[in-house]
């Protein structure tokens, strides 16, 4: 469960990019984050995952006060988030498997079982065939595909993704989405900030709407 | 297995893959590592078979103690009395008359000494110390003089004394050196890994945002560091026995001329692995400070 209750961010340079952000998300609900561009939803997400502290107001994530958290103990929220980056952040010293494997590495696990559930991730996304290939010979939709694998390897409660499918033809979108939707569907908690409308259409998800860092909606 | 030892062995495993994956740049340090490190090991070699050589030359000091020329019969014996209780060592005593006897003996003297109204040669000791260093000769020599009826004494060790301060002097270089290539080796792995980080500066990045600690960051450079400056150190191990094994047959041919057999001192696996531990000592200090000051952009 995330509760954010007056929620700001203000970056140095001051503009507040987000402000006053009140909202809910519940345990295996999938919410989409809409706006305009600048609207805020980078930021929010960012918030969302520890990846940026907030300024002011209060954030709790799975009933941690993300606020008032100490620096030893944000590495280890972060690894419940599975992050979908904006720009992806694929590793390109490295083929698809073991860019999938860093989150395992991190983690500690062992070596061959770290192997074990990276394919299966990749097998999930539809890239096991390309496991050895380098992520710079991957398509786009590849590519995105591979950020997803990598980002829920370590079954995180909540899967974070940042416009997944921002630069994608209909098609690659689609099978993206379709992705978070059996993400969803076993339990995950999909937080997607996007403003592709063919969401919405296809499953109805709760609206988080973002005006200037405003919730409208 | 748990999950620390896991992550110690991937870091190490991590900086081993760092070492093959760039093979030129990985030789070019590890040759600047090994020569820094082989200039003050091979001049501690150096000196150490210089200190082995002055001991065994000076197996023959000696301290003269003459006697004052009114010295009679009972002063001689009082001086025998407290050699034998101070001096752990062999003494001599040479009579004035036998001193006067050799010196007839000698070419050319005989109508010198004939021609003499009396004697004019003390009583004298020969004393052979059997600590011979020069700080123990210098002490005794100080206290055979305060004793009575002692007119003069002599120490015939003014070379060791000049040999074992130049031996002084050499060390204080020595460490000089090695302070100085110490911190050349540190320099050269904190730029080493300072490029590095440079290199995986996205890795570092996607790494902390998904929930690496500053720990798993920084263990395979700190490993990169202490594996790089081992490896070097070995490497000065190698090329400061090559140098030796070079010098041995020389060194031993030269020792000869003077009569004496003399044989170089070759480091063994002791010395290396202190070589090796040096090197992954300071490799990983360079590492340390390099990621402390390379990670700071990250925060
Ligand atoms: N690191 C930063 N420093 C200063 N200002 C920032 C920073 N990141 C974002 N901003 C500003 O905050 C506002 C919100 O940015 P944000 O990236 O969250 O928007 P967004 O909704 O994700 O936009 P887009 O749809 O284009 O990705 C913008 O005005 C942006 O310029
Ligand atoms: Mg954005």
């Amino acid at each position: 469960m995330i509760e954010a209750s007056n929620l700001s961010k203000r970056y140095p340079g001051g503009l507040d990019a987000v402000k006053d952000a009140s909202f809910r998300i519940d345990a295996g609900q999938m919410v989409l984050i809409t706006g305009h561009s600048g609207a805020g939803k980078t930021t929010l997400v960012k918030l969302i995952s520890t990846i940026e502290r907030p300024t002011s107001g209060s954030l709790v994530v799975n009933g941690q006060n993300l606020s008032a958290l100490g620096r030893h103990a944000i590495p280890h929220v972060r690894r419940h988030f599975g992050l979908v980056f904006q720009d992806q952040k694929l590793l390109f010293d490295r083929n698809a498997l073991n860019n999938v494997m860093l989150p395992l590495e991190i983690a500690g696990q062992p070596r061959r079982e770290a192997i074990r559930r990276a394919q299966a991730a990749l097998d999930k996304v539809g890239l096991l065939a390309r496991e050895k290939a380098n992520p710079i010979a991957l398509s786009g939709g590849e590519q995105q595909r591979l950020a997803i694998a990598r980002a829920v390897v370590n079954r995180p409660t909540i899967l974070i993704a940042d416009e997944p499918t921002g630069n994608l033809d209909t098609e690659s979108g689609m099978a993206i989405l379709d992705i978070f939707a059996d993400f969803h569907r076993v339990g995950v908690t999909v937080v997607v900030a996007t403003h592709d409308q063919s969401w919405i259409e296809r499953y109805h998800p709760n609206v988080l709407r973002l005006d200037h860092g405003r919730v409208v909606s | 297995m748990n999950a620390w030892f896991i992550q110690h062995r991937a870091a190490l495993a991590a900086a081993f893959r760092r070492l093959w994956a760039t093979p030129l740049n990985t030789l070019l340090s590890l040759v600047v590592i090994g020569i820094a490190l082989t200039l003050p090991a091979f001049g501690y070699v150096a000196l150490d078979n210089l200190r082995d050589l002055g001991r065994s030359a000076s197996g023959v000091q000696q301290i003269s103690l003459f006697m004052n020329l009114e010295a009679g019969k009972k002063d001689v014996a009082e001086i025998e009395n407290r050699l034998r209780q101070a001096a752990n060592g062999k003494w001599k005593f040479v009579p004035k008359e036998e001193a006067l006897k050799r010196m007839q003996a000698s070419e050319g003297m005989a109508e010198i000494v004939a021609s003499l109204p009396r004697n004019p040669l003390p009583d004298a000791f020969i004393v052979e110390p059997t600590n011979t260093e020069p700080e123990a000769l210098e002490i005794l020599r100080k206290e055979i003089s305060g004793w009575p009826k002692v007119a003069h004494v002599q120490l015939d060790s003014a070379w060791v004394k000049r040999f074992d301060a130049f031996l002084r002097l050499g060390k204080l270089a020595l460490w000089m050196l090695a302070g100085l290539f110490g911190a050349g080796l540190v320099a050269v792995t904190f730029n080493t890994i300072r490029l590095q980080v440079m290199a995986q500066s996205v890795e570092i990045e996607v790494a902390r945002m998904i929930g690496a600690t500053d720990g798993f960051i920084r263990r395979p450079f700190y490993y990169f560091g202490a594996l790089q400056g081992a490896l070097g150190g070995l490497l000065a191990a190698g090329l400061v026995l090559g140098a030796l094994h070079l010098l041995s047959g020389p060194v031993g041919e030269l020792a000869a001329l003077y009569g004496g057999s003399f044989g170089l001192r070759l480091p063994g696996v002791p010395e290396a692995a202190v070589l090796a531990a040096l090197g992954a000592f300071l490799g990983w200090l360079g590492a340390q400070l390099s990621v402390s000051l390379s990670l700071r952009k990250f925060d």
